[in-house]
């Protein structure tokens, strides 16, 4: 790189959230206990639900596969816990509406010896080989997104992968799990990078570490394996750093086309948390039963970084870590993008990457929103440098064909930056959310 | 299990804590020390003319409101900072009623008619102060001395003029550095100007102290600090360039940043929010626009001053600016269309 290049280590724009990660950065992962009923949904990802294959009353071991993937873009799940199915029915999800699912009840005496599958070696094993096992493993985005990782990591014709981008960013405040499992599974992370290489192709691969993590970054640096060309790059800490496009651009300098994808600018990028669940799993041919979650906010007591079996109910995990008593709203995943939970009795699921409890008086919510001022906030904040205020009035006024014609609304990811800065307080991105579906469902409608 | 009860809210769950009101207020904080300098200079007179600008424009703003049924809106400060404003641009000796009627102008012209905060084209208070210098153009310009000894035993017969009568001049009139250089050739030393002793309207003689006013609200984000920088640049480069060919006829550029309304036009006036462009590129377009014209109407216009109405044709072009500055969106080669 030219000693004239601007390229400053990171990108445009962003804002600077306090980070609030003292609480918990410092502890190590913990395994949180099992639950007498775990329920598992059958849509933990993006792309087709699994489909259920075991029956109720059928006993069911750790690490056996009760849920089966329906096409490519999809994956199966696996039992977290060795149990019997109670029951086979709707649960309550996330979204607020209802998915099948299925009622695991612990067997109390048992040892939880996880089941295990064919070894997959990253030497021998072919690309397809190592696809097939990852999509067999149940491995999506451990980020938040749930996107079946094989999709992602499967170079089409035409296409190639240089640099493999490993995510360990993590921007959004309060989480800490991505930070304490490159503490903690480094090898895993290594290993995991050895897979990925052979299944990309990749000539080089980095890890992106926010600086708000050297001793991540000096921890990787020093079991840094000489067989892979990996190397670990540190960036200055802004939000939303994170988001694929964002990391790109900070470590290489490259922009996504918009509408596109990392593969357009020959790059691939995956979550440290998935890179590190495949180092650990597919050596023993084993399935995702099991994710690690930071568990904080200031109405937690035990705050922490928990490794928490998939399907434990969020009543469970609350009533375990306990919580002050007057809760106002319950997240999950980071501040910035995470829901709010409607419904105690939804459980951890693959993409739940945090657990945040506010109580009342630490929620920041306002009913007051003043007009626009045009102060200019928001397009200093928006990182794909669109302009929100402009998209927030058209909002207003339903022209959704205009704010996605004339001013990008598709390339908005809801990253939140607007909203946090506005003065006015105005919900720039849940319009942004709204007018998206609609215009969506408006060109459906069109078309037929 | 215990009944638990939650909000459901969007993300993001975190907000800057700033707002809207909080920046007003913040602007009014910042112009008080101004505004109490105008008092300690121009006695009781300023502090009436200041107080009839700000009380009209609350009083005009929440009866609007009520008028067209809606929630009055005056607790968001904006009128309350417009008033003040208007009031910091008087003479010291205007008459009340006149300064009241500017401020009725100022919020019902300058603001409401364009839909209230937010939608106004131009900055409210010029908009005011624009119809005055139209309408009392001898008023307008009828200065008092600073620092007479009798400023605070008495008050100019003038302020209490009835409406629509020609008003009585007793006060011991002064020429504003501004005018007397422009009619008489008379130049004020920089000095002066910037510690305020000199004549001028209420708010505007203490530069010094209009300064430090704007350094606190860039300091705490509240002011967008390239457009002073860009006007103030841009007028000190302009003028020193005319001063330089012939400073016989040319005021110094020093003379000129210090002089008349420039450092409260660039650092209160110019940077309101709503009718300056929104990206941080057209801010120095729209900031070199506003000096370019002062220098041009002051050097060459009838009128001593120029900050105001350059200030309001740099409102008028600011969505064209807006246009013309347009950010190139991640990862294509499209400039947004803004307007």
């Amino acid at each position: 790189m030219s000693i004239l290049s601007l390229h400053t280590n990171t990108f445009k724009n962003g804002i600077h959230p306090p980070e609030n990660k003292e609480d918990t950065r410092g502890l190590a992962i913990r395994q949180f206990p099992f639950a007498n009923e775990l329920i598992i949904p059958v849509t933990q990802h993006i792309g087709a639900p699994a489909e259920i294959i075991v029956r109720e009353g059928q006993e069911v071991s750790r690490g056996q596969m009760i849920a089966k993937a329906v096409g490519y873009v999809s994956v199966p799940i696996h039992s977290p816990v060795s149990g019997i199915v109670k029951k086979v029915a709707l649960v309550p999800t996330i979204s607020g509406s209802k998915a099948p699912g299925v009622f695991i009840q612990a067997f109390p005496s048992s040892g939880q010896e996880v089941a295990e599958g064919y070894c997959i070696d990253y030497k021998t094993a072919s690309a397809d080989e190592i696809l097939k096992a990852i999509q067999d493993a149940g491995i999506v985005g451990l980020g938040g997104a749930a996107f079946p990782t094989h999709v992602k990591l499967k170079v089409p014709e035409g296409k190639v992968c240089d640099e493999l981008i490993i995510n360990g960013i993590e921007c959004e405040p309060y989480l800490t799990t991505d930070h304490r499992v490159m503490l903690e599974q480094g090898d895993d992370i290594y290993m995991g990078i050895r897979y990925l290489m052979k299944v990309t192709g990749a000539k080089a691969a980095i890890i992106g570490i926010e600086g708000n993590k050297q001793d991540a970054a000096d921890y990787l640096n020093s079991i840094k394996p000489d067989d892979i060309p990996v190397s670990v790059k540190v960036v200055p800490v802004k939000y939303p750093q994170g988001s694929e496009k964002m990391l790109i651009t900070a470590i290489l300098g490259k922009e996504v086309p918009s509408g596109g994808l990392p593969l357009d600018v020959n790059v691939v990028t995956v979550n440290i948390a998935t890179v590190a669940e495949i180092g650990r799993l597919l050596p023993f041919g084993r399935g995702i039963q099991e994710r690690v979650i930071t568990i904080t906010g200031p109405a937690v007591k035990k705050k922490g970084n928990y490794r928490i079996p998939i399907g434990t109910p969020l009543r469970f995990v609350l009533d375990h870590v306990g919580i002050v008593d007057d809760i106002a709203e319950i997240y999950m995943g980071g501040p910035m993008m995470g829901p709010a939970v409607a419904d105690l009795d939804i459980s951890i699921t693959k993409g739940t990457s945090g657990i945040l409890v506010f109580g009342s008086k630490d929620v920041v919510h306002t009913d007051n929103i003043y007009p626009c001022i045009k102060c200019g906030a928001c397009v200093d904040a928006c990182p794909i440098s669109l302009n929100p205020s402009k998209l927030g009035i058209l909002a207003k006024f339903e022209s959704y064909d205009r704010m996605v014609t004339d001013f990008n609304l598709m390339d908005c990811f809801e990253c939140g930056s607007c909203s946090y800065v506005c003065p006015s307080h105005i919900p720039l991105v849940q319009y942004f959310r709204l007018s998206k579906s609609r215009y969506k469902r408006k060109q459906a409608l069109n078309q037929n | 299990m215990r009944k638990i009860t939650l909000n459901i809210s969007t993300s993001p769950h975190v907000i800057i804590g700033l707002s809207t009101d909080t920046i007003m207020k913040h602007v009014v904080y910042a112009l008080l020390p101004a505004a109490a300098f105008g008092v300690y200079a121009f006695g009781w007179n300023a502090l009436l003319v200041m107080m009839t600008t700000s009380v009209g424009a609350v009083l005009t703003e929440h009866f609007l409101c009520k008028w067209s049924d809606k929630p009055s809106t005056v607790s968001d400060y904006s009128a309350l900072l417009a008033g003040l404003l208007l009031g910091m641009t008087l003479p010291p000796i205007f008459p009340l009623w006149m300064a009241f009627l500017g401020s009725v102008i100022t919020i019902a012209l300058g603001k409401f008619i364009f839909g209230g905060l937010g939608n106004n084209v131009f900055n409210p208070a010029l908009v005011g102060r624009a119809f005055l210098q139209a309408a009392f153009p001898v008023a307008i310009t009828t200065w008092l001395q600073p620092f007479l000894p009798e400023r605070f035993y008495s008050v100019a017969s003038s302020i209490y003029a009835w409406p629509f009568m020609r008003p009585t001049v007793d006060a011991v009139s002064g020429a504003t550095p501004l005018s007397a250089f422009k009619f008489d050739k008379v130049s004020t030393e920089a000095y002066d100007m910037a510690m305020g002793i000199c004549s001028g309207s209420v708010g505007e003689t203490s530069t010094v102290i209009i300064i430090l006013g704007g350094i606190y609200l860039a300091w705490r984000k509240m002011m967008n600090w390239r457009i002073p920088i860009s006007i103030i640049l841009t007028v000190f480069a302009f003028s020193a360039v005319f001063y330089m060919i012939d400073d016989k006829v040319y005021p110094s550029p020093f003379f000129t940043i210090f002089s008349g309304g420039l450092m409260l036009g660039a650092i209160f006036m110019a940077t309101d929010m709503v009718s300056s462009p929104i990206t941080s590129a057209g801010v120095w377009l729209y900031g070199a626009i506003i000096g370019l014209l002062t220098v041009v109407i002051r050097l060459w216009g009838g009128l001593p001053e120029g900050v105001m109405y350059a200030i309001l044709l740099g409102n008028a072009i600011s969505p064209h600016i807006d246009n013309l500055v347009r950010p190139r969106v991640y990862g294509t080669t499209k400039k947004l269309t803004v307007s």
